[in-house]
């Protein structure tokens, strides 16, 4: 039975509990909704709750759990011999369950009777053929092996599944008889219900934990695989970064110096660009401008912040390229090779952080008390030396933690580094050269033919967690810095 | 600090400020000075956003612009039952049709007496092959044989680009592609009114069209890809995200574990996002096994970035809400739970609606994950099949689909990529426009 | 409304002279606006050189706007007007040729809240005097500092902790260290704009202990709630209310013997 058949069976009988259990308690009051404990709509939605809430958690659980279940069911079952020359027991699983996925197609098209999906042969029949025969494109011979866990794999999913659905039917009919049972009058049903909900909500707020979790796990498993099949001191200390395209490892140098570099420069240049402007635009706007001209020019220069980074991508490769390549390229200075380089990708990002560079030091001047303003200027100083002597010192440690925000807003870009920066590794000075950063390898080793298994995909694993973890650190500092900062002045 | 005694024996000042009020002394003048240049960083910072802002608009419209327009070949053409018989007897009956275009075009040129010299092939070259176009076109309408019919053909990306101005002339090297002198040709008939500009409906409501076809490539099938997209994380992350505003706010007790969500919370939304598009090739394309490409995997990855946006802006408009209300909810016998969802939460809802608007405009131009779940491989090349297909179908979405027109060789595609950013861009300003308007309609204050 | 202007005018020309002090400040016709407010209407007052004015009257009633019009500390705020003439020895302080930069080195003023800089106590005092190029070496710095902390009366208080921050000091000292912040310019007139109102008893005592030894130097304007303390540390006393000056005179007849009604009834409590 599918999956989408069972929760409509179980959506079914919640709608038809909340009509019985409503009219169950209102029964049991003689008619009368006064004599109730709760409103008649949450006798009627305690019974819909009793059905769907612990079938859906089982189904849930379940759907997860199976399939880790039964594929090493069948990896154990698969002995070590059988496995060919330069695969992998994870490689020949993909396989396996590529056949199985290929078989059920077959016998949903009417291609094959089910029957005949469980006994064919590889010795006797050319499964790849008679796959292919249907549009199931398998990318080599099955072998008999293979077919066999297939098979097996086939066999298991479906006992499985039907376990899966007597087991949370049961769960639901049980709970909706349950519920229907104690649908009386003096039955809390309000409490009940709103413990549900309540529950419920700390479900949904649970969620931002579990993305950390996800985030984390995936990163960390995959690194590990990674640091099995690749030296940690190669890569954290290894200063050539040349991925070999086809080989499985071996040839490749996967060092992460040269990215860091092209990371770090290219935001150095990006925050030499968005902070002085960010910061003398926060303060000409917060300090000198008229409220007309802070009306207009404040939310003109936000709008900078709501242009998605693919917009920047572009104006980087097409536009910042080839006019810094006019002035510093072959005909002007002879500096630039390629309209790609560190310069185009650092400016373009630095013209991306001046809003926010911008709001950030805006708000914190803002916090600056009014008094020390008057402090100041009734001494006589001039607002520039306010500005410079008393509320920028005063101002600093936010203004610190804004310029740690926007810095780890640099290393984690991805779209203008991907199409402004250029696809070369180098640790150079020359800013008008092309680099490369993190977040641009991370694409290109993930969004390549590459198998997932190999050392150079799973090196963009790697590459997350040091990027993820490099601007986890400047987030923590920085709030922890500006929080401080507020506090001194709350 | 030298020390006290020394200083006390000096009362000498060094110097008495300001005789007169009415005259500037020097030293004020300098700062004076100093003060004027230090307002003028500020402008000009000012300046230089305002400017980077005109510079990029400047160049997204006017590289943009040239993709919503096309030059096409317009020729009125009657095609006889004589001759349609004529030619599906022949073998080569595309030729045929060719041949008769080629007739046509001829007359067209006399009636509006234009005297050039051309052979077929340069009309190959301007706009394609055209008999099977006219072929398609009789065996679809029967109808329309011996009427006369406007056809209006496309002309070659390379003679579309010479027109607005991509190509300059003096660039053209002779190909099978174009040649020199067929430009001649293109003005001729650009002057006679045969080539004229249209705009462009192939782009609004097309699908990408591979490599080598920059002028059939279309927004559209990514623009449904969106979509999907966004139904995906608004369905997700606004009950996920209300629920969560609503715990923290509401119901959280000051504990470890309401910390712990705060803590994450704040963290998430600085998560760069290509780390994303990592968690989401992990754990929903290799853990979960959901299709790539898929718009669903898409919205899950965007709503989990999203969510952080909307439960701050909820959050925010929850405490906007005075307590009082709370207060007159539970003194007439509410629970808290009636409290908030009868009373607290409808009084949030525009705030609420604002920051959801803003967070969807935010992952409707977030491109990174999109690329690391397979987005930009695929090649879009026609709409899904229903509303179901449409989420789990591989499809691509705009950012993901302007992104694939700027990495391709062609340069051709790159004025469909500023073209399609505008599409975006009006997507999101429509977007960022309700928000405004819901703000100022509904914002209260208490 | 009109009978009182006139009664206004009188005043002013009908000071009783209580010495023969000189006139440093003049006003006349002084108008503000904040927007369409009209806060300040046709004030006219002389204040004399070395002497301690109070100025009273209830909330809102205009006597710390017209505090800050004598330093032009109005002009930071960008819906506020002035109008009239104010002038310090006789020359208009609204001049278009005046700095307000100089005027306000010349005029100091010390705030409601105790305001030090986030800067030690020694920069916080040195602050004045750098940004105006009073002190031609490190040396004369010094001198200049250690002066105005005396003059503060808190120099025997902080001379051995002047690199500690001076936000780290007590309320009462806070405010002393801000008057010796504005001491420190050298300025021939001080405004103090309910300087106590944030301090507790005692440090109110020692404060107002230090505006009556600063009488001798300097012209001092105080604006107060307390009706005690105008009546402890000032020679002559203004009395506003609703943006006008209702009476003028001195101290002591002031309190003893008030010829208008409102003043009376200010100051017996009946509003305010």
């Amino acid at each position: 039975m599918p999956v989408l058949w069972i929760v409509i069976i179980i959506l079914a009988m919640a709608a038809i509990g909340y009509v019985m259990g409503r009219q169950r308690a209102l029964a049991s009051a003689g008619g009368d909704p006064r004599n109730l404990h709760s409103l008649p709509s949450y006798y009627g939605s305690s019974v819909a709750i009793f059905t769907m809430v612990f079938s859906f958690l089982v189904l849930i659980v379940w759907l997860i759990v199976q399939p880790i279940v039964i594929e090493n069911q069948v990896a154990a079952n698969i002995p070590p011999e059988m496995v060919r020359e330069g695969s992998t027991l994870g490689l020949m699983m993909s396989d396996v369950r590529r056949v199985a996925d290929g078989l059920d197609q077959a016998v949903s098209q009417g291609a094959m009777d089910p029957e005949a999906a469980s006994n064919i042969r590889a010795e006797f029949t050319d499964v790849r053929d008679r796959l292919g025969a249907i549009g199931v494109a398998l990318g080599s011979d099955v072998g008999p092996a293979v077919l066999r866990a297939a098979q097996r794999y086939r066999s298991l999913n479906a006992t499985g599944h039907m376990f899966m659905a007597v087991v949370v039917l049961g769960l639901a009919a049980a709970g909706f008889i349950l519920a229907y049972l104690r649908s009386h009058k003096d039955f809390r049903a309000r409490n009940v219900v709103e413990t549900t909900i309540r529950y419920l909500l700390i479900g949904a707020a649970s969620i931002a934990i579990l993305t950390t979790i996800g985030i984390v796990l995936s990163l960390v498993f995959n690194t590990w695989e990674f640091f099995r099949l690749y030296s940690w001191t190669e890569f954290f200390f290894g200063t050539t970064w040349s991925p070999s395209f086809s080989g499985r490892g071996g040839s490749s140098e996967l060092g992460f110096v040269p990215l860091l570099w092209g990371t770090l420069y290219i935001s150095f240049i990006a925050l030499a660009v968005s902070v002085p402007i960010g910061l003398f635009a926060a303060i000409y706007l917060s300090e000198y401008a008229g409220p007309h001209m802070r009306a207009i020019a404040k939310p003109l220069i936000e709008v900078l912040a709501g242009i998605p980074t693919i917009v920047y991508g572009l104006f980087a490769l097409l536009t910042v390229g080839p006019m810094l390549l006019s002035v510093f390229g072959e005909g002007g200075l002879g500096w630039m090779q390629a309209g790609t380089a560190v310069m185009t990708a650092g400016l373009v990002m630095g013209i991306m952080l001046i809003p926010f560079v911008s709001s950030l030091s805006d708000d914190i001047i803002n916090a600056v008390p009014q008094a020390m303003r008057d402090g100041s200027l009734g001494l006589g100083a001039t607002h520039s030396e306010t500005v410079r002597q008393v509320i920028l010192p005063a101002a600093l440690p936010g203004i610190v933690g804004a310029i740690l925000l926007a810095a780890s807003r640099a290393i984690g870009e991805t779209m203008i580094v991907v199409l402004g920066a250029g696809a070369a590794a180098k640790l150079s000075l020359n800013p008008f050269e092309a680099m490369t950063t993190v977040t641009a390898k991370i694409v290109s080793q993930l969004t390549g033919d590459s198998d997932f298994a190999s050392p150079e995909a799973l090196v963009a694993f790697a590459l997350g967690m040091t990027l993820f973890v490099i601007t986890l650190g400047l987030n923590i500092l920085a709030l922890y810095i500006v929080r401080k900062y507020r506090e001194q002045y709350d | 600090m030298t020390d006290a005694t020394a200083a006390t024996g000096a009362p000498a000042q060094a110097r008495r400020p300001f005789a007169s009020l009415l005259t500037l002394d020097e030293h004020t003048k300098r700062r004076n000075a100093t003060e004027a240049r230090f307002k003028a960083y500020g402008l000009a910072a000012v300046l230089a956003g305002l400017f980077f802002l005109v510079v990029l608009f400047v160049s997204i419209i006017s590289n943009g612009i040239p993709a919503f327009t096309r030059m096409v070949v317009e020729l009125d053409f009657t095609l006889t039952q004589a001759q349609f018989d004529e030619a599906e007897s022949q073998l080569l009956k595309t030729g045929a049709y060719q041949g008769y275009f080629v007739e046509g075009f001829d007359k067209a040129l006399e009636e509006r007496g234009v005297e050039v010299e051309y052979d077929a092939a340069v009309l190959d070259r301007l706009i394609g092959k055209v008999g099977g176009i006219m072929r398609e076109f009789y065996a679809a309408n029967p109808d329309k044989i011996g009427e006369e019919v406007v056809f209006e053909l496309p002309t070659s990306s390379r003679v579309d680009g010479y027109f607005n101005g991509r190509l300059k002339r003096e660039d053209v090297s002779d190909s099978r592609f174009l040649e020199a002198s067929d430009l001649d040709l293109a003005d001729e008939l650009y002057e006679a009114g045969i080539i004229k500009s249209d705009f462009n409906w192939t782009f609004i409501t097309g699908a990408d069209s591979g490599v080598d076809n920059p002028g059939g490539a279309g927004i559209g099938a990514s623009v449904v890809g969106s979509f999907f997209m966004m139904i995906v994380v608004l369905a997700l992350s606004l009950p996920i995200g209300v629920a969560t505003s609503i715990y923290l706010e509401e119901f959280a007790p000051k504990n470890w574990f309401t910390d712990l969500i705060e803590v994450n919370i704040s963290n998430l939304a600085a998560v760069p996002s290509i780390v994303f598009g990592i968690l989401g090739l992990a754990v929903f394309i290799q853990f979960a096994g959901l299709p790539q490409s898929a718009p669903l995997v898409g919205g899950l990855v965007l709503t989990l970035m999203t969510l952080p946006t909307i439960i701050i802006s909820t959050r925010a408009s929850l405490k906007a809400v005075p307590p009082s209300i709370r207060d007159a909810a539970l003194g007439v016998g509410a629970s808290k739970m009636q409290s908030v969802f009868h009373h607290v939460l409808p009084l949030a809802m525009p705030g609420i609606l604002t920051g959801t608007i803003i967070g969807l405009a935010q992952a409707l131009g977030e491109t990174a994950p999109l690329l690391l779940i397979g987005m930009v491989g695929f090649v879009a090349r026609g709409y899904p099949d229903s509303f179901l297909t449409g989420f789990t179908e591989a499809n691509s979405a705009m950012p993901a689909q302007i992104y694939t027109w700027a990495a391709r060789a062609d340069a051709s595609f790159y004025e469909k990529a500023w073209g399609g950013i505008i599409v975006l861009l009006l997507f999101l300003m429509t977007m960022n426009i309700i928000a405004i308007i819901l703000r100022r309609r509904f914002e209260r204050r208490w | 409304m009109k009978t009182m202007l006139t009664e206004a005018d009188n005043t002013v020309a009908t000071v009783p002279a209580a010495g023969p002090r000189d006139t440093k400040i003049k006003a006349r016709k002084v108008q503000v606006y904040y927007g369409d407010t009209h806060a300040i209407k046709d004030v006219d007052v002389d204040l004399e050189d070395k002497a301690v004015t109070a100025f009273i009257g209830p909330s809102g009633c205009g006597k710390s706007t017209f505090l800050r019009c004598l330093n032009r500390m109005n002009d930071t705020i960008d819906v506020a007007r002035v109008e009239g003439e104010i002038t310090i020895d006789d020359e208009d302080i609204y001049d278009k040729k005046v700095d307000p930069v100089q005027l306000r080195a010349k005029v100091g003023m010390v705030f409601q809240k105790p305001n030090p800089f986030p800067k030690s106590i020694y920069d916080n005092v040195a602050y004045g005097p750098r940004i105006h190029g009073l002190a031609k070496s490190k040396a004369d710095l010094d001198v200049i500092v250690e002066k105005s902390l005396r003059r503060g009366a808190i120099w025997d208080e902080v001379k051995d902790r002047l690199t500690a921050p001076g936000t780290g000091l007590s309320g009462g000292q806070q405010q002393r260290l801000c008057i010796a912040r504005a001491v420190a310019t050298e300025p021939e007139v001080l405004l103090m704009d309910e300087p106590c109102s944030a301090l507790d008893p005692i440090a109110t005592a020692k404060v107002e202990e230090l505006i009556d030894e600063l009488r001798e130097s300097y012209t001092i304007v105080i604006v107060t709630h307390s009706m005690q303390q105008a009546a402890r540390v000032s020679q002559r006393t203004a009395m506003f209310h609703l943006g006008e000056l209702v009476e003028f005179g001195d101290t002591k007849e002031i309190f003893t013997n008030p010829t208008e009604k409102r003043t009376q009834d200010y100051i017996t409590g009946r509003f305010g």
